[in-house]
């Protein structure tokens, strides 16, 4: 199924969605640039300002691209945020137990046999089971789409990564050392992916893993904000095929996949 | 009918050893509390596939239980079966003592227990774990309420009042505790609607067993006679709880054996599971269900007290064994993420298409026992302090032929 139909059962982008087709229909020809200027934002937000909801930000993922026994955008993610081996941080815990922002999946299509390799990581949802069920709010999204953990409200109950369908939180279990600033990470708390919101803050438009992936030479991560008609990630995904996973549970997820 | 005589318990040396076992099983809890808070959860068998284990089969069996125990009250007050009221005072006082115990669990597990503050001042309404703290803090201060509208003289026309609402509310507070495993959808192991009145059935028949366990040792340590008038309605109304709650699970594994999706988690939970079917069949049918049962109906057991204990005992036991299986069963089945598809490898923490496993450790489940021993504590103190018991339980005292 086309993303740019799962998108219509979405009220956020509805409005959004249904502006540009209608306004395309009437400027039958029209490029769409006309469009991009009224909702053109600044990519670099600074920080007195708030999170608008002008901007979804997204990610799409070539499985096509994603090389087998690749793990670039892993170790990527872990240099950025301070975790995984590398970071002398969780020692102790086990390999079920230690964090796992974003992991390597293998696939095999059941009928043809045809074999995929993508990361999975926090699909930051529209409508994320996390932050429906957390007690006390800690679990949160942000205007823009990027869903967040407050570490500093965060009471360890793990009712999150219960409801999240994707296994995309982690949970802290033993203490953490020279936690990065961006990444305050802290025993007893839960964490997942944070799409690099620092670096989306700070204009940098893109994140870690995607960063890794291309400098690996594989340039299978697109990161960008779904509702700019005009951005690389909203082009592609109105003119391929993209899957949500388990788009059935209707949570309109940020991040997008190709090929499988 | 005569008029009931309640009484504080002695405190006798018995009652002080009793007091002494207790606080010492809180103890060494509190130890492996510190051990959990102090190391991190890698030193529990928790990971991040099964992120409820030993303490949340402890704490759900126990607000579970706890709003069962209510039970009897509410049979005396909300049903005027005269019969059950004098054992009112204790059925209420054992509701909140459970619930509190079940409550310290929860709360020692979390992750950080200290923002305990954070969960008490900030509510997300979306979510019904808050709503669930909401109605457990309801729950302790109506059944106080309702406590002491019978134990003071000048209070004692509002006790059916406050009787009502009490009934209401457990039923509320049971239908929540359940919905926390019925709205992850996610997750096939928990995904249905029967969830909540199941545990609103098994809530009967827990705390009820729970219940009975208490009188009839309370009774007996205490040398105040117990007849078998009131312990035969009590053993009847516990076979048919169990066999209520045999219905729900019934049921719940039929229809889920007619959606065809449903079918994996089915069969890993009665055939596959390795521990889940032995839990499933062996601890929870025949011990905790079947051989109960057997106990209280055949003549040649019935009536006999050893046989009622041993029943009680039975069913918590099946309570625990069909926690697990619905808690970690639920969990150690592996979501699946894409249809279609079959996971043929992926990095660490992800075993595609085999189960997770979880082996519970110590300190986990001397947790538990310490939230057993904050319920059981408070329960003895109070019945030492204040006039919970009935001087007498006789036959004759409770006069079988009151109506009700
Ligand atoms: S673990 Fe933290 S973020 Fe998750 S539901 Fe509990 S309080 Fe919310």
């Amino acid at each position: 199924m086309s993303d740019a139909s799962l998108n219509n059962t979405s009220k956020t982008d509805l409005g959004r969605r249904e502006f540009i087709g209608n306004g395309a229909k009437l400027a039958a020809g029209v490029s769409l640039a006309p469009g991009v200027m009224l909702y053109g934002v600044a990519h670099a937000r600074p920080a007195d300002q708030a999170v608008t909801d002008d901007v979804r930000w997204g990610m799409l993922i070539d499985t096509n691209k994603c090389a087998k026994g690749c793990d670039a955008c892993v170790t990527g993610c872990q240099q950025e945020n301070g975790w995984g081996p590398q970071s002398g941080n969780e020692t102790k815990s086990n390999e079920y137990q230690a964090a796992q922002w974003i992991r390597k999946v293998d696939l095999r299509n059941t009928s043809t046999g045809s074999v995929h390799s993508l990361p999975m990581l926090c699909q930051h949802c529209e409508h994320p089971p996390c932050v429906d069920v957390c007690p006390t709010g800690a679990s949160m999204k942000r205007a823009d789409g990027i869903v967040l953990v407050d570490k500093h409200i965060c009471i360890g109950c793990r009712y999150c990564m219960m409801a999240c369908p994707y296994k995309a939180r982690s949970f802290i279990h033993e203490p953490i050392v020279n936690p990065r600033t961006h990444a305050p990470r802290g025993m007893g708390t839960v964490e997942s992916c944070t799409l690099c919101v620092h670096k989306l803050d700070a204009g940098e438009g893109t994140t870690a893993c995607a960063e890794a992936c291309n400098s690996a030479g594989h340039q299978a991560i697109l990161v960008g904000d779904l509702k700019d008609p005009n951005s690389e990630i909203a082009k592609k995904v109105a003119s391929v095929a993209t899957t949500q996973v388990r788009a059935d549970l209707g949570l309109n997820t940020g991040v997008r996949y190709r090929g499988i | 009918m005569k008029k009931t005589l309640f009484t504080q318990i002695e405190g006798g040396k018995g009652f002080y050893a009793l007091l002494a076992t207790l606080a010492a099983v809180i103890l060494i809890g509190m130890f492996a509390v510190y051990q959990m808070e102090h190391n991190g959860h890698w030193i529990t068998g928790m990971n991040n596939q099964i992120v409820w284990g030993m303490p949340h089969i402890f704490a759900i069996f126990l607000i579970v239980a706890a709003s069962g125990a209510l039970n009897v009250a509410s049979i005396g007050s909300v049903f005027s079966k005269k019969i059950y009221k004098p054992l009112a005072p204790l059925s209420a006082l054992l509701a909140i003592a459970l619930l509190i115990g079940g409550l310290a669990i929860l709360v020692l597990d979390l992750g950080r227990p200290d923002r305990l503050i954070i969960a008490m001042t900030y509510y997300n309404f979306k979510s019904i774990f808050a709503w669930n703290i909401i109605l457990y803090n309801g729950f302790i201060a109506l059944v106080a309420v309702y406590l002491w509208t019978m134990m003071e003289k000048r209070m004692n026309r509002y006790t059916t009042i406050a009787g009502y609402a009490a009934f209401i509310w457990r039923l509320i507070l049971t239908t929540g505790t359940g919905s926390i495993f019925g709205f992850l959808v996610a997750r096939e192991g928990y995904d249905a609607a029967i969830m909540a009145p199941m545990f609103i059935l098994m809530s009967f028949s827990f705390g009820l067993a729970f219940f009975m366990l208490v009188l009839m040792k309370t009774y007996k340590w205490t040398g105040r006679p117990l007849g078998d008038v009131i312990l035969r309605r009590l053993k009847n109304l516990l076979a048919i709880f169990v066999a209520g709650v045999l219905y729900f699970v019934v049921t719940m594994y039929i229809t889920n054996l007619y959606a065809t999706e449903h079918h994996g988690v089915v069969s890993f939970i009665l055939r596959d599971g390795g521990i889940y079917p032995i839990l499933m069949w062996g601890g929870y049918l025949l011990l905790g269900t079947l051989i109960p049962l057997a106990l209280l109906f055949h003549p040649a057991t019935a009536m006999c007290r050893k046989a009622m204990t041993a029943a009680s005992w039975l069913v918590i036991l099946g309570g625990f064994s069909l926690l697990y299986v619905i808690i970690i069963g639920g969990q150690a089945y592996p979501l699946n993420l894409f249809p279609g598809y079959e996971v043929i490898s992926s990095f660490e923490g992800d075993v595609g298409s085999g189960f997770y496993a979880y082996t519970p450790t110590l300190n986990e489940i001397l947790l538990g026992f310490a939230g057993i021993a904050i319920a059981l504590a408070m329960t003895a103190v109070a019945v030492n302090a204040l006039r919970f018991l009935p001087e007498s339980l006789a036959d004759e005292e409770v006069d079988p032929h009151a109506k009700g």
